[in-house]
């Protein structure tokens, strides 16, 4: 049952990715990332992580690609890319990519990893998120809030335009 | 809820944790070969958050199959710096069609020569 589930999904996320590389257009893409980031929740639920499935729904499917098809409506680029690939490019991205797949996947096979049946589940409540962020990870939680801020200052600041700073441009 | 584990319904884990770390592996290179090809900065920008994502399957995986919380909760950390960085990313591109009128990175060689 979840090894069917599994294949579907890592299948539907994969094709989805390779929609986002391949798409012309721009907004096709960022649909694409969103179908795929829906596979990848559908991964974690399998993996019992429910929190994180919710959470990648709302904050990459919600916000993240919401503000990437704002973006592009905001530039209006008209269509997508507007220069073909050069062959040099197709082809040292394509000897990258592959590299870069065999390498993961000779490093996998490698070293078995034995899946021991009797792992308790541990992340499927929000409790166990709550006492590891409270506890151990009280000073990461607290660093990523002002991470947050700054970002947030950093974005208005870039997005502002400064009256009488013509020298800064 | 915690006594619903659905990765064990039928007593045992039907997929091994290689399947998810091949996925995770699969992913990244599909966005990290998206980064090199592509010319559009937004379309780069997306599979950067692809690589991302793929990073966070592996994550959850080692998390679930070694029963431990760490992976989840580096997951969580994950988001949150994602969801920042493409607020402060967007705001740049933005920034710089402004100056520039193209998002297309062949165009953008002002440091050329």
């Amino acid at each position: 049952m979840s090894d069917v589930l599994f294949h579907l999904f890592a299948i539907f996320t994969v094709a989805c990715a390779l929609g986002v590389v391949f798409n012309k257009n721009a907004v096709a893409s960022a649909l694409c990332l969103l179908l795929s980031l829906v596979g990848v929740a559908g991964l974690f639920v399998l993996l019992d992580a429910f929190l994180l499935a919710v959470l990648l729904v709302l904050v990459y499917a919600g916000a993240v690609v919401a503000l990437f098809l704002f973006i592009i409506m905001l530039l209006d680029m008209q269509g997508g890319d507007r220069k073909k690939f050069t062959k040099a490019t197709i082809f040292s991205s394509t000897l990258a990519g592959g590299l870069l797949v065999t390498g993961l996947v000779s490093f996998a096979t490698r070293g078995q990893l034995e899946t021991d049946p009797t792992v308790p589940v541990v992340g499927n409540t929000l409790r166990a998120y709550a006492e590891q962020l409270f506890t151990v990870y009280l000073l990461p939680v607290q660093i990523v809030g002002f991470l947050l801020l700054i970002a947030m200052l950093g974005v208005i600041v870039l997005s502002k335009k400064f009256e009488g700073l013509d020298d800064i441009k | 809820m915690s006594s619903l584990p659905l990765a064990a319904l039928d007593g045992l884990f039907s997929v091994s944790l290689n399947a998810y770390l091949y996925l995770a592996a699969v992913l990244f290179a599909i966005g990290f070969f998206g980064v090199l090809l592509r010319k559009n900065t937004l379309v780069i920008y997306m599979c950067l958050e692809l690589m991302l994502v793929a990073s966070t399957v592996a994550l959850v995986a080692f998390s679930r199959y070694n029963g431990v919380m760490d992976g989840n909760v580096f997951v969580f950390f994950i988001l949150t710096v994602a969801a920042a960085e493409v607020a402060v990313g967007l705001a740049i591109i933005v920034a710089l069609f402004r100056r520039r009128q193209t998002v297309q990175v062949e165009e953008l060689n002002a440091l050329k020569n």
